[in-house]
């Protein structure tokens, strides 16, 4: 058994008097697939951020491989190359093309080999179904496009994780699907996935493993299969009853 | 319209005007500056009015048997415009200088360490709350008269004081200008740069300045018309200027009657300078408008 890709314990955190996290505990291993359900405002979000150090935590620790995020001379770039984000609001930057969207950060941030890298961003940009549209600006785009551009410029980073922030909540139900096929054929290649959703469905049929949280603690969590059939706890089986 | 107070059943007559003050009270909000603003028939009238003071002051001069107003303006002409040119190069200057200043003291507003953002902060507030008369006053007093520089003496000339003075008011506002348009970029945008491996500075300098480029350049456009129409103030305080020359002229030629016609004429030498810009400006923001 090799040691878990993320390792996060006893997290807490607070938002001036309010806690958000209230010890989460959990660990993710390389090419696991993470669902993680729950009302709004149970701490989903947040967790995420804290491990790719979008916010400071309060109190515990995260991992995620050598890297400890909570050190106060924590190295950024390292942390950030290894974890790839995608948001709820896509957050392209509206004045590149998404081809450069993509190849940005590479060539800015890691000093990468500008022909190389526009290499790796065209057959990713082939992987999530959107060649032809390497010249287009952000708002030439659908919000399925978009998100699966955003999917791209994080993957260009050449991650070992992904975060997903509830990446389908602001789009068109008929462009949701595109997305969730973008992620699912990630998860099978084996890549680390954390998906925060709203989608059911989605979290059920791809995740390894999903984790329910509530008022900032982590109340269940199984193989998807169990977990949706048969809760164990009452949070849970009235939160499915009411989602599902 | 967002901001209405109408609706279709009340008064459909003042919808158009309505929706016309909605959306520019939005704009001048929105920039924290009040818009210049010179329709295309402007330029009809004030030629008209100037045409009309010609006439009048060409028969009084004609019927007195004295120097045509035409000719007396066309023989200070090149005169005035020496003074225009300085007009110009006056506003150069410190649109230039305000502008490199400002930026830097708009970036100071957004900093992170708590003392230079306040420092910033107040410095701002001090030079865009001022009269720029009583900047420029300030200034032409406070600043010295030479300096001595690696040994070598200069003359620091009244103009390159006035311009100083009127450089802090600009600065002031291009300030504003950039931490309003730094603002109104979304937090998502410094998010996805921060979580790309982005450090701050590259997050400004690659995603957020590109992007406000195109919110600044209107205000900073209608800055720089109001600084131009600013610079006979600087007349005030001895500067020979357009305007000082214009009034030397008349000083020389002793007639009433030329008053009229030689200063229509400088506001018609501004106006034409002006409203290029702010047909521009106008267009800028209409285009502007249809991309956000």
């Amino acid at each position: 058994m090799t040691a878990p890709l993320i390792r996060i314990r006893d997290l807490t955190k607070s938002f001036g008097i309010t806690p958000v996290l209230r010890g989460v505990s959990f660990d993710v291993n390389k090419g696991e697939a993470i669902g993680i359900i729950g009302p709004s405002g149970s701490g989903k979000s947040t967790i995420l951020r804290c491990i790719n150090a979008l916010v400071p935590f309060d109190s515990g620790s995260i991992h995620v491989g050598e890297v400890d995020v909570g050190a106060p001379n924590l190295d950024r770039i390292a942390l950030r190359r290894r974890v790839g984000m995608v948001f709820q609001q896509y957050n392209l930057f509206p004045h590149r093309t998404a081809l450069q969207n993509v190849m940005m950060a590479p060539v800015q941030v890691l000093k990468q080999n500008k022909a190389e890298v526009e290499v790796r961003a065209r057959a990713l940009m082939r992987k999530v179904r959107l060649e032809g549209k390497e010249g287009a600006f952000p708002g030439e785009l659908s919000g399925g496009q978009q998100q699966r551009v955003a999917i791209a410029r994080s993957l260009c980073m050449q991650p070992e994780v992904m975060l997903f922030d509830e990446v389908t909540a602001a789009l068109d139900p008929e462009t949701v699907k595109e997305v969730l096929v973008t992620i699912r054929e990630l998860a099978e290649e084996g890549m680390t996935c954390l998906i925060v959703t709203h989608e059911m469905a989605f979290a059920r049929d791809v995740a390894d493993h999903v984790y329910f949280t509530d008022s900032g603690i982590i109340v269940e969590h199984g193989d998807p299969k169990t977990l949706f059939s048969a809760p164990t706890h009452e949070r849970t089986k009235a939160f499915l009853e009411r989602v599902l | 319209m967002k901001r209405g107070v109408l609706d279709n059943r009340t008064f459909p007559v003042l919808l158009p005007l309505a929706e016309h003050l909605t959306r520019r009270s939005d704009n001048e909000r929105r920039y924290g500056l009040p818009l210049v603003r010179l329709p295309g028939r402007w330029i009809v009238a004030c030629a008209a009015l100037l045409v009309l003071w010609a006439g009048v002051a060409e028969a009084q001069a004609l019927t007195a048997g004295r120097e045509s107003a035409i000719d007396a303006i066309l023989k200070w002409m090149p005169l005035i415009s020496r003074g225009f040119a300085l007009n110009i190069a006056i506003s150069f200057i410190a649109m230039g200088a305000g502008t490199i200043l400002g930026m830097m003291l708009g970036l100071a507003q957004i900093s992170l360490m708590p003392p230079v953002r306040v420092g910033s902060w107040a410095l701002t507030q001090f030079f865009r709350n001022a009269p720029w008369l009583v900047l420029l006053f300030y200034c032409i007093l406070v600043l010295p008269f030479r300096v001595t520089v690696f040994g070598m003496t200069f003359d620091v000339p009244n103009w390159l004081r006035a311009t100083v003075g009127l450089t802090l008011p600009v600065m002031a506002n291009v300030s504003e200008i950039v931490r309003g348009a730094v603002q109104s970029i979304p937090r998502g945008q410094w998010e996805a740069a921060e979580s790309l491996g982005y450090s701050r500075g590259q997050t400004l300098r690659e995603i957020i300045l590109p992007q406000c480029v195109k919110r600044m350049l209107p205000p900073w456009m209608n800055l720089y018309a109001i600084l131009i129409m600013s610079t006979p103030l600087a007349s005030i305080v001895g500067v020979e200027e357009a305007m000082a020359l214009t009034r030397g002229a008349l000083n020389a030629e002793r007639r009433g009657d030329l008053l009229i016609p030689m200063y229509g004429a400088l506001l018609f030498a501004f106006f034409l300078y002006c409203y290029p810009i702010a047909r521009v400006t106008q267009a800028l923001e209409r285009r502007h408008q249809v991309t956000t």
